[in-house]
């Protein structure tokens, strides 16, 4: 995950708290999904940015994920991901970002 | 009016392994943030040889000696590989080694900032002067050079970027300014390497135009450095900076500045230059970037792979007046992603390629290739950022599954049919569309396909001025056999006229007889 990204999420965290911060995110695929969501909960698996060993443990999803589909406008939904959920291995994901959230999700 | 027409083009890459040590910043932020990491150590030993980097099919794709459709026969991942033709030099181009191209960068360099080692200068000055396009005023401005003592100095005492060889330094570049940091020599190398590499690309294009280097009216840059100095921080002309060096005296130029949508952008304005008749030959050029070197590397050395960005990438592209021959640049056919079109794929997709198409009574598989984001897969796949040709095309076909133009069952071969595998490296702006104008000439000239089209997309949040995404498209077709002398010209409407009125003033005569 870019650096300034990880910089505004650590401080939307200590901002708001880390409870009442969900992060969405729109990789394009299961691995990246898999490594951004771990960066917002387990720490920077690459030791590269300011979320390195910071275990903030926040609520994370993609996009595509049921859960998020079910919160959004069907109409909205349709026009702004209805295309991209055709493209993308939405199972892929949505199984990599349930892992990460079993394994280390606090919230 | 006439359409431009794209009369050549230019492919180069400069292999610069040290170049991914020294400056690249996946490196020097690893070097910064946490120096003694097992990344920096295992580093070395995943660079590839120059005859490794040759022997790369991506490389030799992009400088023409196999075709994408070639490329995409054999199985990724492609680095096992070696090319069945593993040249250094291709039909677009060449892939320069390093020695060579910090002698290219002193020619480049008129402010004596570039200092090499006189040893390293005598083994290499040979093979230097043998290249097939280094004139000989390019060649006299290579300097003899200067003791290791005075390298050895400069790099460690008076902050100059040392220049590399196989791990030992062999030159420097000195800081152009003891204060100011858009001066700095971290700047400077930057920008000499942006330069060299597309002067190099010039050089290639204008042999492979066969054209009188004079004969280039203007210059556009599109690149992603910015030159200046405190006062003035981008105040750019690189265009005009490498035409000194390529020898296009009879040109003027300026930069474009777009992030990697910036070719897609100077293309078109090029083209419509060329059409409004300001200029009769302009070229679209843009050098590499050190700082992209070795961007994945960290994903490359934990696969156990090698370091695939390695190459600093250039390319030029000439376009001309309507010869009747060449591939036109249709500008009527042109996407805008606007400020007000939303940044969702969705609505990036639907204003680069659905309604340019809507507006001139198109469908998506009307055009029979899409040029992307070109990006090689070997580099990004094992990266986590996927396949990005492949995502694109997917995208490409969903919105026509949207629009009722392509069954669905087809979204996953679309892009086998209206695509290619990507072969461009990771340089920013060198994958983005432009990669393919080489290939999509010949194949426009041979009749292979009819139309092709060329998208540029561009993150412009890394600026940190908007979050705006942007892109523009533009088609490419076969020339309709019209060109500038067959057209009707302006001495002719005026004869017509001439004509006209002459039948008119005798039938007035008749009449009153």
């Amino acid at each position: 995950m870019d650096l300034e990204n990880q910089k505004r999420v650590k401080e939307f965290a200590e901002e708001y708290g880390p409870e009442n911060v969900v992060v969405i995110l729109g990789a394009a695929e299961g691995e990246g999904a898999g490594l951004a969501a771990e960066t917002v909960t387990n720490g920077d698996p690459t030791f590269a940015g300011p979320l390195t060993g910071v275990q903030l443990g926040l609520s994370v999803y993609h996009i595509c994920e049921e859960e998020i589909k079910a919160e959004v406008d069907p109409a909205i939904y349709e026009e702004q991901v209805g295309m991209m959920e055709m493209v993308l291995d939405v199972d892929d994901i949505s199984s990599e970002m349930k892992d990460i959230r079993e394994q280390y999700c606090k919230y | 009016m006439l359409n431009a027409v794209i009369k050549a083009t230019g492919y180069v890459l400069a292999h610069t392994p040290d170049m991914v040590m020294e400056n690249g910043t996946t490196q020097t932020t690893e070097k910064v943030v946490n120096p003694n990491s097992e990344y920096l150590k295992q580093l070395p030993s995943h660079l590839r040889t120059y005859e490794q980097a040759v022997a790369y099919l991506p490389n030799q794709t992009y400088i023409g000696n196999m075709t994408p459709d070639e490329l995409g026969e054999y199985e990724q991942p492609w680095y096992p590989h070696t090319a069945a033709k593993s040249e250094r030099f291709g039909k677009f181009g060449e892939i320069m080694p390093e020695d060579e191209f910090y002698l290219l960068m002193q020619a480049c360099d008129v402010f004596e900032l570039v200092y090499l080692e006189e040893n390293f200068v005598a083994a290499t000055i040979e093979k230097f002067k043998a290249h097939p396009l280094m004139r000989e005023d390019i060649i006299a401005r290579i300097n003899s050079g200067v003791s290791a003592e005075t390298v050895e100095h400069f790099v460690n005492e008076e902050g100059a970027e040392p220049l590399a060889m196989n791990g030992k330094t062999v030159g420097y570049i000195k800081r152009a300014h003891d204060v100011d940091g858009n001066l700095s020599a971290h700047v400077m190398l930057e920008n000499l390497v942006s330069k060299a590499s597309n002067v190099l690309a010039i050089l290639h294009l204008i042999k492979n135009a066969g054209i009188d280097p004079a004969d280039v009216d203007y210059v556009i840059d599109c690149a992603e450095e910015a030159c200046g100095d405190m006062n003035q921080r981008g105040g750019g002309n690189f265009a005009k900076a490498a035409a000194e060096i390529a020898g296009l005296s009879g040109a003027s130029g300026s930069d474009v500045r777009a992030f990697c949508a910036a070719p897609a952008h100077a293309v078109i304005e090029a083209a419509s230059l060329v059409k409004a008749g300001t200029y009769r030959n302009v070229v679209v050029c843009a050098g590499g970037c050190t700082a992209k070197l070795g961007m994945n590397g960290k994903d490359h050395v934990k696969k156990d792979m090698p370091i695939l960005e390695d190459v600093i990438g250039g390319f030029a592209v000439l376009i001309s007046e309507n010869d009747g021959i060449n591939p036109e640049i249709d500008n009527t056919v042109c996407g805008r992603h606007t400020v007000g079109t939303g940044s969702s794929p969705q609505a990036v997709i639907t204003s680069l390629v659905a309604n340019p198409l809507d507006k001139n009574g198109l469908k998506i598989p009307d055009i029979d290739k899409y040029a992307v984001e070109m990006q090689n897969p070997d580099i990004t796949k094992p990266a986590g950022a996927g396949d990005v040709p492949a995502a694109n095309y997917k995208m490409i076909a969903a919105l026509a599954v949207k629009r009722g133009e392509l069954e669905r069952k087809d979204v996953a071969t679309f892009g086998n049919t209206h695509g290619m595998v990507g072969w461009a490296p990771t340089q920013g702006h060198i994958p983005s569309g432009v990669p393919y104008l080489g290939f999509a000439r010949e194949q426009l000239l041979a009749g292979d396909i009819e139309k092709a089209m060329i998208i540029g997309k561009g993150s412009l949040f890394l600026g940190r001025m908007t979050n705006l995404f942007d892109g523009v498209s533009f088609v490419v077709r076969k020339n309709s056999g019209k060109h500038e002398e067959t057209a009707v010209s302006d001495d002719k409407i005026r004869k017509m006229i001439a004509e006209a009125f002459r039948g008119f003033a005798q039938d007035m005569l008749a009449e009153q007889e």
